[in-house]
């Protein structure tokens, strides 16, 4: 068998393999790679540095793929020499594999720009896992880091420093940021983006020294001007590496030359990637490197019929919550052309189209990259835009949201990095019974790399896949632009206590009545009541503990646990509405007595009077357990409902959840309280009780599903309290439990709570309890309020001089 | 041009940060706000139904009404993405000496509710 060595285990050099096993060519394969590490998605490195994947998480062919295909990984050995006379590559250890041909993919590197001082401690360049986990090991909290260059890889650099804790400063030497991807107006739209995250931008400064004895402390401006560092990133752009090349006797210019079918000047050895120059160009994107790949694995096994042609640059920022988007070319001093533009400051939108004879030459999208698909494919097809001139800058309106992919052909690309096509999709979708988007990743490549595709790959799955799962996760809102999981993971992980904290450092600092209160929610969940309570975070109901009704007053609802009352407590009710002029006393469907046209400032002195705790009412917390008389009185009752119903709303009162939550006992399965149509219920049975979870009786109408079946009460009120954990938990904001029942399944949902192992179980009982211990009565505020003037109308203390006012 | 008529309100430690508070002065009701670095008055009754806005969310230099989510510009009064045109009146608001001082002399004067287009910019 002929031989193969590929020198680089990148992305590149990878894919290309991939090519040539998928296209069936028999090769004995070696590569070798300088890093150690298996071959991982070096685009999501910044990903990692922001904390939002690990190392795991990247990797894009494990140690598996190599040995199941046959593959001689040399991993930590890099090729020193080609002899080409003999035809060997020769490692730095020593020794030397023979080839038939060879593929040069050995990528590039940090280009660091002559700056007296970058040998210094502490200065960093951001190229490698190596490198990321360097960074990561120094980024400390408070650190003061720069990082220098303010193009794609520096402003990630940048945004991952911040969000590990670091004060990040950016300096950039020209006047735009990423200005070879956007011009002046989008620049400026980026620059406000990234200082709303609270990153200082210095532009346009040049560095000429770094200073400090040994380790860095602070750079020198050519101004003279000097800025204090204790972290430097050098991410001033990138170089092909053309050393080996070189050295061997090959063809190279800025980078390594390459022909149509991407041969060097030796025509047994080829060259892929980010290393290539071809027809003058150089690379820095996936997509032309995969495009690459295929042509390579093509012309090495003396397929010449296909060519590549050149590609055009594209790039997209990948932070999260920043949409930058160019591809094409932007230079607009050619003559003929025409740029077709949308500006939307408020929202901080912008979009520039470059258009020449009805051809799209380039675009620049900020803000919203939405199109990014439809205007790549325009560039690729030199697609004429006449009948398309009236929507240049929005889609127009869609008819069916299946459409797009739906009148798209089955040789149409999908994932424009991969080169995956609609018509090899749903063959592998079919072909094994793919369900999932991780699935389709896995087995075709779709959507593995940028992701950009992702939203055509998941409408492919829901059109051809029969049981296609959706991916659930949503971001909580644009202020904090992260899945509630995502944020559960930051919050836990940066060890993050107060909403304010936050939104400082993940979100746009200012925060809105959708993230403040979702925020409020999940720091106290997560700490057990041990978060930092911030007030202003919270919705007016949730400072004053009562109900905001539309005339501004508010309502009052004790808790009445089970439903359950004595004389007394009526009594008191009674002389409270009496006493406050309450204007209406209603019986509400929870077996509850409402309070309604209640001031504001007389809150704290009716619960006084009242004299009974909060029934929370008010909030997204636990509202109560209605109940039946049960065997108590009741000629066919079977289990003691009112006193399990009683139990139930002791264990549970006081709590936060994601939406209110909503109980039921009954005692027989006459179901008199309804039990079947809460978000927890409790059936009683003859010798059993039987859990239900998920049902409702609001805007829409579910019946519970059954969680399991025990025989004693003190088992079913520990089934209540593991799910009710679990929601707490795993449940988005604003999420009621039939939604989340029916988003999780209710297998999965007794498998991690009834059935979970006990160890799981017990931990959720811990977690349950620690916050129980921390919660309070909300109406015991009325003698500490967390704020003096809570409940106060203040009076102005100066007068108002009379003829100024009528 | 009037003459400020500034009032001295409450002092600062009465309103906490990012929350609002009602405040009665010369027979009618403001809402003034805490932005963290400075204050701001507004009137308060939401244009749309009468919330109280004093107990809105603040997101920025907005106030969200709590009844059904409008928005409010703190600075100039203005809705922000309202169904339609609207405005509250604003008051300038300083400290002195720790005192959250109200100039109310524009007060009887703007107090515009919900606008006809042609008087959108009219506060």
């Amino acid at each position: 068998m002929k031989k193969l060595v590929v020198v680089g285990n990148g992305m590149a050099g990878v894919a290309c393999v991939e090519q040539i096993l998928k296209q069936g060519h028999e090769f004995e394969i070696t590569i070798f790679g300088d890093e150690t590490h298996v071959n991982y998605n070096r685009i999501l490195l910044s990903t990692v540095l922001a904390g939002e994947k690990s190392a795991d998480d990247i990797v894009l062919n494990g140690i598996d793929w190599y040995r199941d295909n046959g593959i001689r990984a040399r991993l930590g050995v890099r090729v020193e020499h080609i002899d080409r006379a003999r035809r060997l590559a020769i490692g730095n250890d020593g020794a030397a594999a023979p080839f038939d041909k060879l593929i040069l993919a050995t990528g590039s590197s940090a280009f660091i720009p002559p700056i007296q001082g970058v040998e210094k401690k502490n200065v960093h360049v951001f190229r490698t896992l190596d490198d990321t986990r360097d960074l990561i090991a120094k980024a400390n909290k408070g650190i003061k880091a720069v990082v220098i260059g303010g193009g794609l890889l520096g402003l990630e650099a940048a945004r991952g420093l911040q969000l590990r804790g670091c004060e990040v400063t950016v300096v950039h030497l020209m006047e735009t940021l990423m200005e070879r991807q956007l011009d002046a107006t989008g620049g400026e739209y980026l620059r406000r983006k990234i200082e709303s995250f609270g990153i200082r931008v210095l532009m346009p400064k040049r560095t000429q020294a770094l200073v400090g004895n040994g380790r860095v402390d602070g750079l020198r401006f050519d101004s003279g001007e000097e800025i204090e560092a204790d972290l430097v990133v050098v991410a001033a752009g990138i170089k092909p590496n053309i050393e080996l090349a070189q050295k061997s006797g090959i063809e190279v210019r800025r980078g390594i030359v390459v022909n149509d079918h991407m041969q060097t000047s030796d025509p047994d050895i080829f060259a892929v990637g980010e290393c290539t120059e071809h027809r003058g160009q150089t690379f820095g994107l996936v997509a032309p490197l995969m495009e690459q790949g295929k042509v390579l694995a093509g012309a090495i096994a003396g397929n010449r019929s296909l060519a590549f042609t050149g590609a055009q640059p594209a790039a997209k920022l990948k932070i999260m919550g920043v949409e930058i988007f160019s591809a094409g070319s932007i230079d607009e001093s050619e003559p003929g052309i025409e740029t077709v533009r949308y500006e939307d400051p408020a929202l901080g939108i912008y979009k520039k189209l470059i258009v020449k004879e009805n051809r799209l030459l380039g675009v620049i999208l900020v803000g919203d990259a939405s199109d990014e698909r439809r205007y790549t494919q325009w560039l690729r097809d030199e697609t004429d835009l006449a009948p398309h001139r009236r929507h240049l800058l929005f889609p127009p309106p869609e008819k069916d949201a299946g459409l797009e992919v739906a009148q798209m052909s089955d040789s149409k690309v999908i994932c424009g990095c991969g080169g995956v096509t609609k018509g090899e999709i749903i063959h592998a979708i079919h072909e094994h019974g793919i369900q999932t988007l991780d699935d389709l990743k896995l087995k075709t490549r779709a959507s593995a790399s940028c992701g950009s595709c992702k939203g055509l790959c998941q409408q492919l799955l829901r059109a051809v896949a029969p049981e296609f799962q959706e991916e659930t996760r949503t971001t909580l809102c644009s202020c904090v632009p992260f899945s509630y999981e995502q944020l559960r993971q930051i919050v836990r992980g940066q060890q993050l206590k107060s909403v304010q904290e936050v939104l400082n450092v993940y979100g746009n600092r200012k925060g809105c009545e959708v993230c403040k209160p979702a925020l409020s929610y999940m720091l106290d969940m997560i700490w057990c009541g041990g978060h930092d309570e911030d007030r202003s975070a919270r919705f007016i109901n949730d400072r004053v503990h009562a109900n905001i009704q539309k005339d501004g007053t508010f309502s009052v609802i004790p808790r009445m646990r089970g439903g359950v009352t004595s004389p007394d407590e009526l009594r008191r009710i009674a002389d409270v509405a009496e006493k406050y002029k309450v204007r209406m006393v209603k019986v509400t469907g929870s077996q509850r007595i409402d309070l309604l046209g209640v001031k504001k400032a007389d809150l704290p002195r009716v619960w006084a009077d009242l004299g009974m705790p909060s029934g929370q009412a008010y909030t997204k917390g636990v509202r109560m357990v209605k109940t039946c008389v049960g065997t108590e009185f009741c000629r066919f009752g079977v289990q003691d409902s009112t006193s399990a119903g009683i139990e139930l709303e002791r264990r549970l009162e006081n709590l936060f959840t994601p939406h209110k939550v909503k109980m039921g006992v009954v005692g027989c399965p006459r179901n008199c309280a309804e039990a079947t149509v809460k978000d927890i219920g409790m059936v009683g049975q003859d010798g059993s009780w039987q859990v239900v979870v998920g049902g409702a009786a609001g805007k829409s109408v579910r019946k519970a599903d059954l969680l399991i079946t025990v025989e004693k009460t003190e088992e079913a009120l520990d089934a209540c309290d593991l799910f009710f954990q679990y929601y707490r938990e795993n449940a988005n904001y604003l999420e009621r439990t039939y939604d989340f029942v029916e988003r999780l399944g209710i297998e999965t949902i007794r498998k991690e709570t009834v059935y979970a192992a006990e160890a799981d179980k017990t931990k959720l009982r811990e977690r349950l309890a620690r916050s129980k211990a921390t919660a309070k009565d909300a109406w015991l505020e009325r003698d500490a309020p967390v704020h003096p003037t809570q409940f106060v109308l203040i009076e102005a203390i100066g007068a108002v001089r009379r003829q100024e006012v009528n | 041009m009037r003459e400020p008529n500034w009032i001295a309100i409450t002092q600062v430690e009465n309103i906490p940060p990012h929350e609002g508070r009602p405040v009665q002065v010369g027979g009618m009701e403001l809402a003034v706000f805490n932005l963290g670095d400075r204050f701001a008055a507004v009137e308060n009754e939401c244009p749309h139904k009468g919330g109280p806005l004093c107990d809105g969310i603040v997101s920025g230099n907005v106030v969200v009404c709590p009844l059904h989510g409008w928005r409010f510009d703190l600075a100039s009064g203005m809705a922000v993405r309202a169904p339609e045109p609207a405005c509250v009146a604003t008051f300038p608001a300083r400290v002195v000496d720790g005192i959250v001082h109200v100039d109310l002399s524009g007060a009887g004067f703007s107090l515009q509710r919900r606008l006809e287009p042609p008087l959108r910019h009219g506060c």
